[in-house]
């Protein structure tokens, strides 16, 4: 019998001196690496939908759209890498509205902690998955033929820049996680809205060909404004316009929502 | 960081809204410290509410509050300090280990690497949890389960823990594991609140009880006050013939001037008798109209009956 516990014997264990608010943010990314570790699976619902893409747009429409797989890889590729980031935000969403569906935040809340480590930790996770997410669709597009022409130092760029855009788009799907009881319905909505955002940008195919009011929204897209950077970073030629068009969405998000996700966590 | 003269929990007229539904209308509350407390009523009463409150999970819309000497609304971290909540829903991570859930909270609290991991094997073993410790808290049963969520609560050892209805759902073995558990925690100077709807557990643990019953406290005291201010006791009858028994019940209630209590079961009655004199007078009225008892007894009313007689509902 599970009966024979101590706990008279349990000692008086008085706080330790409290741990700075790094060192919180710190814990919690240990905790999104253990999910990794314990939960490894997650990584294939990340990554299937943009090889999926990856390989029928390259094989299916490359030709058409570019004249042959290869020529359309070359644009393709950098915008495929936006795309994944941007539908992974989704996935950290749910996983909020999981976490506090089941009563594990009101543990969090009731600690005397940062307030807002537990999001840090979330942030964390979620570059760790969109770097191991851009690193397989890019050994992917690798192995296809793509080449990036500005080298090694601009895919690392490129791949700082796709974190500051998963950092930006992540509070979106935090907030609406915050907002959100149920998980499935944050896929619901997030994907609903994404959809249009990242098929309405020039992410696929080139705007020219769209009616006047399209391209006018495609323009303006943020995706685009990001997949146009990227090309320019992984390409070569990418100038400081292009650069702070891509990160004016992150650097906006951020500055509205993390004080509204604060907010809402403290409402709640 | 706790004041020590100051009481464990002392509440003033605390409210909580949600849209036109008060549910939490203006409660007080003082819990000396040391001791357990239970917080009794049906669902749907208000007890998680106010205890969220209590454990700054939720804002109090009205009245005020202080957790060992700090003001909730003011003072919100000071209490977390000296606080551990364990809730009614498991508030542990799923995926990750028994062992790796309480290092994460040790290391939130402060405790670096190696301590920290001592501490949590400590709280597996004081649990009896060390041969779980590395299986993933979604493959415990429901018993380990809230075994590993108090221990999660006594990482630091609080001044106040918050049970929120710490037995539910638990079978009879884990129940009175739990208890045991409680029981030596208070032992040891903790002071517990915890709410339950269940009278025996109340009953049994608690050395207060607050009875709360549509966001108002309706009683406090102890298990003894609370059934002395119901009445002397309470008169138990079973009819031989079950076929009399709206006769009978109309006959006790025109005497006792008391509401009767159907039992669950055949003809049983219940009512509140305020003295046993009136108690036999009522036996010999049944008895002159020709009903005949198979069975009769006096006794000091379970917290059941008083919990019917405050609020004029079962509870079961």
């Amino acid at each position: 019998m599970n009966d024979t516990a101590r706990f008279p014997e349990l000692r008086h264990v008085p706080r330790p001196p409290a741990p700075s608010a790094l060192s919180n943010a710190l814990v919690f990314g240990w905790r999104a690496v253990l999910k990794f570790k314990h939960v490894p699976e997650q990584l294939f619902d990340l990554v299937m939908t943009p090889i999926m893409f990856t390989l029928l747009f390259t094989f299916v429409f490359g030709g058409a759209l570019a004249g042959s797989p290869g020529t359309y890889l070359q644009v393709f590729l950098p915008g495929i890498l936006v795309q994944t980031v941007v539908f992974n935000a989704v996935y950290s969403g749910m996983g909020l509205s999981t976490d506090l569906g089941k009563g594990l935040f009101d543990r969090f809340r009731s600690l005397p902690i940062w307030p807002l480590s537990p999001f840090a930790g979330l942030m964390v996770g979620d570059i760790l998955r969109h770097l191991i997410a851009g690193g397989i669709i890019l050994s992917i597009g690798l192995l296809l033929g793509y080449r990036p022409e500005a080298g090694i130092g601009g895919v690392i760029a490129a791949f700082a820049l796709l974190v500051a855009i998963g950092f930006g788009m992540g509070w979106i799907f935090i907030v609406l996680g915050l907002l959100i009881r149920t998980p499935m319905t944050v896929m619901t909505i997030g994907f609903t809205v994404l959809f249009p955002l990242v098929f309405a940008s020039n992410i696929m195919v080139a705007p020219e060909t769209m009616p006047g009011w399209l391209r006018a929204f495609v323009e303006v897209n943020p995706v685009s404004l990001m997949t146009s950077a990227m090309r320019g970073l992984m390409g070569g030629g990418v100038t400081s316009r292009e650069l702070l068009l891509a990160l004016a969405a992150p650097i906006a998000l951020t500055l509205v929502l993390a004080p509204v996700t604060l907010a809402l966590y403290r409402r709640r | 960081m706790s004041r020590p003269h100051t009481p464990a929990i002392h509440a003033r007229g605390l409210l909580k809204r949600f849209g036109e539904m008060r549910a939490v209308d203006g409660i007080d509350l003082d819990v000396p410290r040391g001791m357990i407390f239970a917080i009794l009523g049906p669902n749907g009463a208000g007890k998680t509410t106010l205890m969220r409150m209590l454990a700054t999970l939720a804002s109090p819309d009205g009245g005020s509050a202080s957790v060992l000497g700090h003001d909730l609304v003011s003072a919100p971290q000071a209490v977390r300090a000296g606080i551990a909540m364990t809730g009614q829903f498991a508030s542990l991570d799923e995926d990750l280990t028994g062992r790796e859930n309480l290092v994460l909270l040790a290391r939130l609290w402060g405790f670096r690497g190696r301590t920290s991991r001592e501490r949590a094997d400590e709280l597996l073993a004081a649990f009896d949890l060390s041969d779980a410790a590395t299986k993933q808290v979604k493959d415990y049963s429901g018993g380990m389960r809230r075994r590993l969520d108090i221990a999660a609560s006594l990482v630091v050892t609080p001044g106040v823990l918050f049970l929120d209805e710490p037995t539910t759902g638990l079978d009879p073995v884990a129940r009175q594991s739990v208890w045991r558990m409680i029981r030596g925690l208070a032992g040891s100077g903790v002071t517990v609140l915890l709410t339950t709807q269940y009278l025996d557990e109340a009953d049994q643990l608690a050395a207060r009880i607050a009875v709360i019953d549509h966001g108002k406290k309706i009683a406090e005291g102890t298990s003894r006050e609370l059934k002395v201010s119901v009445g002397s006791g309470f008169l138990h009858v079973a009819l031989a013939d079950p076929a009399r028994i709206e006769e009978a019940a109309a006959l006790l209630e025109r005497r006792l001037q008391a509401t009767v209590q159907r039992g669950v079961e055949g003809a049983m009655l219940s009512v509140v008798a305020k003295t046993s004199r009136d108690a036999n007078e009522a036996l010999a009225a049944l008895l002159a109209a020709g009903i005949e008892l198979a069975d009769f007894s006096m006794g000091s009313p379970s917290l059941d009956e008083v919990f019917f007689a405050l609020t004029g509902k079962k509870t079961s």
